[in-house]
């Protein structure tokens, strides 16, 4: 079996990467020539702490949108030669190599690490968004009206935080669970959230435009019936998006996590600013409750929401890697990272080279994040 | 201070009876019973086989009978055959009674451990204390460690140590368990040799050096960035107030600022983020404990909720939310105590 030096290996991955580069050349250029204009994301990207963060995060990004042409060899594919094969190996029939080399059942390590960012960037996002809403659609009321509102809410939150979340996931995240209509009623709620969320924004907002009103409602009606289609009941009408259950399992599992996490913070903010002029100026005006709220408090609040966002995608990144690693929820071939250690760290002190790409995509992936909230917070404090 | 207490505990007891409820609910989903009795008949058995070895242990009573039954409020049934009438015990490794008996969480008995066939308090106890000993050495390496670079990093903000401290800690707060084991496995197990890679040995009590550095040292990386950031930030804002310039313009040296009156307000914020760190300590001594094959707590949850061992499990959620409530409120109680300025109601 032929290999590849060490120098040509990274080469090659180099080249591999190439649409990665182009597309964060551009990106990270044009914001640093534009930056006096970009408002706060300028002095972010000029910063260097935050260039390194955008440059990561936008590395695993775009490293999953064109993951189809980065990746070698199908990332469930196997051939049975390599099994194991060192860094560099040369599959003797397509004459490709095997950059990272093979792991215990002889699939492509690198074309495995990078199907993997597909898996993380998909679900973390998206997971935390939902429990963002949840978040502040419960923290703001319990924040503004007090009382009997925020007893209940803060009780129920202190409850789930109060639950390690290794035993949340273990009885939540079974096979077993699947069968019960537990997964896709707390799924239903949760995506009920976003809905309502902009919802009552718009009904707010626009109550002296009906037109602008009736339009943007139609607009989060079919965007909600769309999501409830494709995730809770996995029937995307367009059919361009799968979601098995388990996957939905997986969403609704980590949004329990970290909703109780953000309500806290929303509630605190709000806490905060709820004793500002301008809420009184519009409280004096007769502006509803809701009103308030969404349109006074919450867009002040958004400089800490947004920092905790990031810090929230990463800690969720950590959740489904730990998920991967207990091998709860994901398909046991599924290329994600946390399944990756978890198999490779079985034969480390054998074979090194299964275990350490997929690690460290995720640790560098969440070090950008982490990165990138701690140079927008120091940023907006600058303000 | 005694109506705060009052009240807390009072809102402790709630969620543990509230939590308890949903765990009970969870493992007593249908799947969950099947995984059960597959676990506890022989291989093969049919589903009449499963639902009648349910029945006969009790597993079909109503769900609140049995909730309080757990909980010591309802007398625990023994299994009584439906032909002779004769009571037997339900589980005979664990010598259940034979009569009905209050006999639950309120009278201290935990139940009864079917993965392990052994009485739940008889296993947990070790676990437990195993896993105490790793969170004490966790504790003893973290704690130092992370308060040095927080308070080096603090004491002059923007300076090089401050910023290549800081870069340190941010990638140790990024690096999840399950990488930094495998990251110092493969450094100092696989290539230095130095160290051992499991710590199956360091459960049968000899603790050595060699297999217990690698569980503690993964544990502690994650919480000792976290920590050295909250100390950090404390510092930057102890060494901005007034009282430090003051005792710099009266003409004291920087050290003894430094120690004699930055270091002591510096550390109240500290403590508060250690003891609320707990919660995620917990998650990692799972992962440490399957990846090094230590027998500690996290890995008798792991082998409960395999087979679904309905009353193991309930006595490791009941045992992690005392420690996460307890720590709460020591961080509560404690943050008053350090800081004058703060009162309780």
């Amino acid at each position: 079996m032929q290999f590849l030096s060490p120098g040509e290996i990274v080469l090659r991955v180099l080249i591999q990467l190439i649409p990665v580069w182009l597309s964060l050349a551009v990106i990270l250029g044009l914001s640093l020539v534009f930056r006096r204009k970009l408002g706060l994301y300028g002095h972010v990207v000029a910063s260097g702490v935050g260039f390194a963060g955008l440059f990561l995060v936008g590395f695993w990004l775009f490293a999953a949108i064109f993951a189809r042409h980065i990746e070698l060899f199908d990332p469930l594919g196997q051939i049975p030669d390599l099994q194991f094969a060192s860094p560099g190996a040369i599959d003797p029939h397509s004459h490709l190599p095997y950059l990272f080399g093979g792991d215990k059942l002889a699939r492509d390590v690198f074309g495995r690490v990078i199907a993997g960012a597909r898996i993380v960037l998909i679900i973390a996002p998206l997971a935390t968004l939902l429990a963002l809403s949840a978040g502040i659609m419960l923290g703001l009321p319990a924040g503004y009206f007090g009382g009997r509102v925020d007893a209940v809410l803060s009780f129920l939150a202190n409850m789930v935080l109060a639950f390690p979340i290794i035993v949340l996931f273990y009885l939540l995240v079974s096979p077993g669970i699947l069968e019960t209509p537990i997964p896709y009623a707390l799924a239903a709620v949760f995506f009920a959230f976003p809905i309502v969320l902009l919802g009552v924004l718009f009904i707010t907002g626009y109550r002296a435009r009906p037109e602008a009103l009736a339009l943007r409602l139609a607009l989060t009606l079919l965007a909600g019936a769309w999501l409830f289609a494709t995730f809770v009941f996995n029937a995307d009408p367009f059919k361009l998006i799968q979601v098995s259950p388990s996957t939905l399992n997986i969403f609704v599992a980590v949004a329990l996590a970290s909703g109780p996490g953000i309500f806290r913070i929303v509630r605190s903010l709000t806490l905060d600013i709820k004793t500002r002029e301008y809420v009184f100026a519009a409280q004096t005006r007769g502006e509803s409750a809701w009103y308030v709220m969404l349109w006074e408090i919450l867009p002040n609040a958004r400089g800490p929401l947004i920092v905790d966002v990031c810090l929230r995608i990463g800690y969720t990144t950590i959740l489904l890697g730990a998920l991967g690693y207990f091998g709860l929820g994901m398909p046991p071939e599924s290329p994600n990272w946390g399944t990756m250690i978890n198999e490779s760290s079985r034969f480390m002190r054998i074979y090194v080279h299964p275990a350490l790409p997929p690690a460290l995509a995720l640790m560098s992936f969440v070090l950008g994040l982490n990165l990138l909230a701690d140079a927008i917070r120091e940023q907006s404090l600058r303000d | 201070m005694a109506s705060f207490l009052a009240r807390r505990l009072g809102a402790m007891l709630l969620t543990m009876l509230c939590l308890t409820l949903v765990v009970f609910y969870l493992v007593n989903l249908e799947p969950n019973l099947r995984k059960l009795a597959i676990s506890q008949t022989e291989m093969h058995a049919s589903d009449q086989q499963l639902e009648s070895w349910l029945v006969k242990n009790g597993y079909r009573r109503p769900f609140l009978e049995r909730y309080a039954a757990w909980l010591g409020i309802w007398p625990k049934q023994p299994n009584i055959d439906p032909k002779t009438g004769v009571a037997t015990p339900r589980f005979s490794f664990c010598d259940e009674p034979k009569t009905p008996k209050f006999s639950g969480v309120l009278q201290g008995d935990l139940g009864c451990s079917t993965h392990f066939r052994t009485r739940v308090v008889d296993k947990l106890g070790p676990a437990v204390e195993a896993t105490a000993i790793l969170m004490f050495w966790v504790f003893v390496v973290m704690i130092p460690t992370a308060l040095a670079i927080g308070v080096i990093a603090g004491m002059r903000e923007g300076s090089r140590a401050d910023r290549a401290l800081s870069i340190l800690s941010i990638v140790t707060t990024s690096t999840p368990e399950y990488v930094s084991g495998v990251v110092l496995t493969i450094v100092f197990a696989a290539w230095l040799g130095w160290l051992n890679g499991s710590a199956a040995q360091a459960t049968e009590g000899h603790l050595s050096f060699y297999n217990f550095a690698l569980p503690v040292a993964t544990v502690a990386i994650l919480g000792t960035g976290y920590v050295a950031r909250m100390t950090r930030a404390s510092m930057i804002e102890v060494m901005n107030a007034q009282y430090i310039r003051t005792a710099r313009l009266k003409g004291l040296s920087f050290g003894a600022v430094v120690l004699k009156h930055a270091l002591r307000n510096a550390l109240i914020a500290p403590f508060t983020v250690i003891m609320l760190l707990f919660p995620w300590l917990l998650t990692g001594v799972v992962i440490v404990e399957v990846m090094f094959r230590y027998q500690g707590f996290g890995q008798a949850l792991v082998d409960a909720a395999g087979d679904n061992d309905i009353d193991l499990l309930l006595a490791c959620s009941l045992v992690s939310v005392v420690v996460v409530l307890l720590t709460q409120l020591i961080s509560d109680i404690g943050y008053a105590w350090l800081n004058p300025r703060i009162r309780v109601h």
